[in-house]
């Protein structure tokens, strides 16, 4: 049995919550990525003890037609140095199929 | 307008049947069949004799023809091709009028296209390739319950493929011992677990009690990882009554999703069930036990890409349908059509994928295609690839053969998933890169390392039987 590790699970948030936070760059890719999908960027933020509903709190309004990544990335600075102990999570709106086409969280809360 | 005088006897089907001139409604529902006529039957003759006994026809004439407007009802062989590669067969185009079927029925539909017609002595080998729905016909069917789209906003996952597993053994658990082992699929990072299609209410574990562990167990990884969970509640059962028991009983304990198994359920069942499911809010994933019956054989039987829009149409939001990949049989690209036919609204003719027709499904919600069977983190970075986001990847063994467990089996799922996501959204290309991005992961994740040791050398590389008949030999 030596060999087995236990595994202790640890809260989660959705996509990309089981990889190591992403460095800068990578996160960059992933924002890139999302505008270049025709998506609208979007910010929400909650407590983490709160983050099991769906609806988190909305940063402003969507981005809608942004193409910027700086412009995204700082708004997602703006809404974490506001709420530095909340998860700050990225949304990109799919106004085609009306859903997300992606949702992740950029900035993990404590 | 008595143009015509009853004559008794038989007569070619051709001279009724038979018409090459006619071109399709936009209402019609069409039909392409592979025919292998008896040795003396000419091809006409032959695809005219399918359109009939699929249709009005009987094997002679009657008086009562003359009482009908035949010439509305009937079907029409309209076009002959042949099949690249093989020359015992050919393609058989036929259409049919819409008014030949009750609405909102695919059990009608099937009674009519593979009926009598497939017992025909006229014929050594006949199969139903494609169907096109006419879009006036889609619309009075109800289709999948909620649909891809209802399904994300529910469970919260987006901007990737779900991830389920299969609970072995798939006999013989005690419903205890079995909701265990979904805890620890669920806490470990799965979306979903399954129960076997096989497990329905035998003597060692009886369905009520399955449900109640199994929702206890859906409950507690839940609230253990913040994310949300569902576990496939098996409610095929012997009696329509009983299902729909084991379908409220479901609701009520807060269960988000049941299963079903299509073909041996039956489509009758499968259609009311998917009815109840659209009026109570509830997922439905469904099995397709049986189907290899119909569609391995290549000159006899039913495509997969036919009962794939057949359960679009009498309602499922998952479908099983090969993983390309694992032990199961599948062409790749004919796989992807019919990934396509579940998932898509428009669904251009594509014979280089096998699709004989346009189909398109209007408004009508997509089906999410269920990977499942034989595939395990290796075949992550190619599934990912091939499926794209709206699809389920059920690793069973993949999970549960783990050497620490199925937590930690899923977790190694999910690291790889997330993994290949993210590799994909950076422009990677995932199956020539697969093994780099994997080993990678696998550096902050001990439960991948070990998988990846643990699997490495499976490969299941067997030709499949039913290959699409594109390119001539």
């Amino acid at each position: 049995m030596a060999e087995i590790q236990d595994y202790k699970s640890t809260p989660k948030y959705e996509t990309f919550s089981y990889l190591p936070a992403m460095t800068p760059d990578k996160m960059r890719r992933q924002i890139a990525y999302l505008i270049s999908q025709g998506w609208n960027p979007g910010i929400e933020h909650v407590e983490p003890a709160r983050a099991d509903v769906y609806y988190w709190y909305m940063w402003k309004l969507p981005m809608f037609g942004e193409q910027s990544v700086d412009v995204v990335i700082a708004e997602l600075e703006a809404c974490h140095r506001a709420h530095p102990n909340n998860h700050v999570r990225l949304i990109g709106y799919d106004n085609y199929s009306q859903s997300q086409g992606s949702s992740f969280v950029v900035f993990r809360g404590r | 307008m008595a143009a015509k005088k009853y004559e008794a006897g038989v007569k070619e089907y051709r001279q009724t049947y038979w018409m090459p001139e006619y071109v399709p409604l936009d209402t019609d529902i069409l039909a392409c069949f592979k025919i292998t006529p008896q040795a003396g039957v000419d091809r006409e003759e032959a695809a005219a004799a399918v359109a009939a006994e699929s249709s009005t026809g009987t094997w002679t004439t009657v008086w009562t023809d003359l009482l009908t407007d035949l010439d509305y009802y009937k079907g029409r062989a309209y076009r002959i091709e042949d099949v690249p590669g093989d020359d015992t067969c050919f393609y058989a185009f036929i259409a049919y009028p819409i008014d030949l079927f009750e609405e909102g029925s695919v059990v009608n539909i099937l009674t009519s296209l593979v009926g009598n017609v497939f017992g025909f002595k006229a014929i050594r080998a006949l199969r139903l390739e494609d169907i096109r729905f006419s879009l006036a016909y889609v619309k009075s069917c109800g289709g999948p319950p909620q649909g891809i789209q209802v399904e994300r906003d529910i469970m919260n996952k987006y901007g990737r493929p779900m991830l389920g597993c299969t609970i072995k053994p798939k006999l013989g658990l005690s419903a205890k011992n079995y909701g265990r082992a979904v805890y620890e699929c669920l806490r470990g990072g799965l979306d979903f677990t399954k129960d076997d299609e096989n497990v329905n209410s035998q003597p060692f574990m009886r369905w009520r009690d399955r449900f109640l562990f199994v929702q206890d167990a859906t409950l507690a990884a839940q609230a253990e990882t913040g994310e949300r969970k569902g576990h496939y509640l098996n409610v095929t059962a012997p009696t329509p009554e009983m299902m729909y028991e084991r379908a409220e009983f479901a609701k009520e304990i807060g269960a988000p999703i049941i299963m079903h198994d299509y073909l041996t359920g039956g489509l009758t069942a499968n259609t009311g069930l998917a009815n109840w499911c659209r009026k109570n809010g509830m997922l439905l994933h469904i099995h397709r036990a049986m189907h290899a019956v119909l569609d391995r054989n290549p000159h006899h039987g039913i495509h997969f890409r036919v009962l794939t829009k057949i359960l679009r149409l009498s309602g499922g939001d998952h479908l099983h349908s090969g993983t390309v990949v694992g032990k199961l049989e599948g062409d790749r690209a004919a796989t992807l059509g019919w990934i396509d036919l579940m998932r898509e609204s428009f669904i251009p003719e594509d014979r280089s994928r096998g699709i004989m027709f346009d189909q398109d499904w209007g408004s009508m919600p997509g089906v999410i295609p269920v990977a499942s069977g034989g595939i395990h983190v290796w075949h992550m970075p190619a599934l990912v690839n091939i499926f794209g986001d709206d699809s389920v990847l059920q690793f069973g063994g993949g999970t549960l053969g783990h050497p620490w467990g199925n937590a930690a089996g899923a977790a190694a799922n999910r690291v790889a998933l997330e993994a290949c996501v993210e590799a994909r959204n950076e422009g990677r290309e995932l199956e020539r890169e697969g093994k780099e991005i994997l080993t990678n992961a696998a550096k902050d994740s001990p439960e991948l390392k070990i998988a990846m040791e643990t699997w490495k050398e499976i490969k299941f590389e067997f030709d499949t039987v039913d290959k699409l008949d594109v390119v001539n030999r």
